[in-house]
């Protein structure tokens, strides 16, 4: 090692300071590099919500569609007909704002774990809210309920899950985070096979078919009047998370570390999950089941600028809100039936990841 | 007194005690080592004077004040940990790793301001590690590792600085070197405690001892008197003698 380097330790008693090479404080270069993405991803999320509007079985101009929204802000001649107007406000300006929210939400949210529980390949749905949410839409469904029944049912299974994961740990007076998640694998696990049997009850040529398809996630049936009611328990935790994301470097030091920097571990943990359960929920309960978005953006984001939460995690809410809107143009462009977005998020999301893991590997060597 | 042990006792769950009746205090500018066989509950014992553990009885008092009554972020801001070595999952640079020293003055809305960041420069200046500012934590050495958290500790700017087995994972030179940077910590005013595996260590600090016997008790005294041929020989159940040495100026620790 390096002598130099550990001069103070040695013998001079007060240590003279090492040469500076950089600027004092935050140093400045990065934070110009993390201004540049975040506006950069920020100008690239208006072009993608553009797109979303303007492509689809029915084309619209890119201006067209743009002046249609801002014509119900701002006094703009209609130079328009009915359809594409139509189009446009009933359709696709909802589907691509559900898409947008959602993508940011799970991106946060995915990041959000990833923080608390010190192990990048977690993802929001670890404590079991994504399969709980499925049971309860399920079971709405099997009750034969209307689609807002279904949508409470996903929001309650979901959280109900994640209540059930929590309380293992207090049950076995084990507060640790290790715990915690062994307790996420049993309810995920749990509600899987409750899913079955749900399944294997439920008729085959409707319920099942319903059943199945809800699991693979939609924004097709996004429309103004039911994303409303759901918009609050979006956008609140995720206020929250975001004011709150400078604790998560903290935390995810570990247990005992942030404990000893002053951290009420049980509170501002329970905070972060409450709020990441919200957002799931919520998401769960708007477009179905998403996988791959929670793990793959903040890891992207992370190759971006750094592991710093306070910079990662607006960079992870942009980037997630750009990659499920551009997911979603693709379900319905690429065949003359519309996808599933939980398919395309696999296929695409998983080799994307190999991809990750590969050239990160290669850097670290 | 910064800190007053009285009569604490711990066990995990129903398990066995682990130490009981343990006793001490310590003032500013006092070091007291922690020695003990692999088991014997030196981490233990840190940890609970760290407000991580939970005593079975007893009771902690910092600057008078009961440990069992006061929040995390007050505990926090008289008393500094430094666990031992690890690398965390996420690759922070040394500067925002330094700076979560400030947490405890920081509100759960806040981020570090201007002035955090400053002083977490400053201690790396300080520790004479400011080049390493800008690097991944995750990337520099051990040694470097250990110098780092000191820095975060120094920037958190408690009265006690606790170290668990600070020269554990270090090299024969570096570990000589974090001992004189506790030293030099113990005479800017900090009250220290550390556990180590190596008497001398003890000796060179020449503060208090605590040994952590196999009954779970605690015997404390001064290195120079305490540290001798019949404690030490108990304690690791070997024939250890300790030497005087004219050019060290102190007594080195043999096994016969």
């Amino acid at each position: 090692m390096d002598k130099t380097k550990n001069a103070p330790a040695a013998d001079a008693p007060a240590p003279a300071p090492a040469g500076r090479v950089g600027p004092k404080g935050v140093s400045n270069l990065s934070q110009a590099h993390y201004r540049l993405f975040f506006w950069g991803i920020a100008g690239l999320l208006v072009l993608v919500f553009g797109a979303s509007l303007a492509l689809g079985r029915y084309s619209i101009p890119f201006f067209d569609s743009f002046k249609i929204v801002l014509s119900r802000i701002f006094p703009i001649p209609v130079t328009w007909e009915n359809v594409p107007d139509a189009v446009v406000m009933d359709l696709r300006l909802p589907r691509t704002i559900a898409a947008a929210v959602i993508g940011a939400a799970l991106a946060l949210s995915g990041a959000t774990y990833q923080s608390i529980f010190k192990n990048p390949m977690c993802s929001p749905d670890l404590l079991g809210v994504s399969s709980g949410a499925c049971v309860g839409a399920a079971l709405a469904i099997l009750a034969g309920a209307g689609s807002f029944a279904v949508q409470l049912g996903a929001f309650v299974g979901g959280c109900l899950a994640v209540f059930v994961t929590v309380l293992i740990p207090r049950l076995m007076r084990n507060e640790s985070t290790t715990v915690l998640i062994l307790s996420g694998v049993v309810v995920s696990s749990f509600m899987g096979s409750i899913m079955s049997i749900i399944k294997f009850v439920a008729d085959t040529d409707t319920e099942l078919a319903e059943i199945t398809y809800w699991t693979m996630g939609s924004f097709a049936a996004v429309k103004m009047e039911t994303m409303l009611p759901v918009l609050p328990t979006i956008l609140l935790p995720l206020a929250v998370i975001l004011l709150m994301r400078y604790r998560l470097n903290v935390l995810s030091l570990g247990d005992n570390e942030a404990r000893s920097l002053g951290i009420n571990l049980q509170a501002t943990r329970g905070a972060f999950i409450i709020c990441s359960t919200l957002i799931s929920a919520s998401c769960v309960c708007l477009a179905g089941t998403i996988g791959w978005v929670g793990l793959i953006i903040p890891h992207v984001s992370r190759m971006l600028v750094g592991s710093d939460n306070k910079k990662m995690l607006p960079i992870a809410l942009l980037l997630g809100s750009v990659f499920m809107v551009l997911i979603d143009i693709l379900c319905r462009t690429i065949t003359a039936a519309e996808l599933r977005i939980g398919i395309l998020t696999g296929i695409i999301g998983a080799p994307f990841f190999v991809a990750i893991l590969v050239k990160q590997n290669r850097n670290m060597r | 007194m910064i800190l007053d042990v009285k009569n604490l006792s711990f066990r995990y769950g129903t398990g066995r005690t682990i130490f009981h009746d343990v006793s001490f205090s310590l003032d500013k500018g006092e070091v007291l080592s922690i020695l003990g066989t692999n088991g014997a509950g030196k981490s233990t014992l840190l940890n609970c004077i760290a407000n991580l553990f939970r005593p079975a009885s007893g009771e902690i008092y910092l600057e008078g004040r009961a440990m069992s009554k006061m929040k995390m972020r007050e505990v926090a801001q008289v008393v500094g940990y430094v666990p031992q070595i690890h690398t965390p999952a996420y690759a922070y640079t040394v500067r925002e790793f330094t700076v979560m020293g400030r947490t405890p003055y920081i509100g759960a809305f806040a981020k570090p301001s201007a002035a955090d960041y400053e002083m977490a420069d400053a201690a790396l200046e300080r520790m004479g590690i400011y080049h390493l500012a800008d690097k991944a934590y995750t990337e520099i050495s051990g040694g470097e590792r250990q110098q780092v958290t000191i820095a975060r500790v120094i920037t958190q700017q408690p009265k006690m600085i606790l170290l668990d087995e600070p020269t554990a994972h270090l090299d024969y030179g570096n570990q000589y070197r974090v001992v004189q940077m506790i030293k030099q910590l113990s005479d800017e005013g900090y009250a220290l405690i550390m556990t180590t595996h190596n008497p001398d260590h003890a000796i060179i600090l020449n503060g208090k001892v605590a040994i952590l016997n196999r009954e779970g008790l605690l015997s404390v005294g001064q290195a120079a008197d305490t540290l001798d041929h019949e404690t030490l020989s108990t304690l690791y159940r070997l024939n250890i003698k300790t030497v005087y040495d004219e050019d060290a100026g102190r007594n080195i620790c043999v096994v016969c």
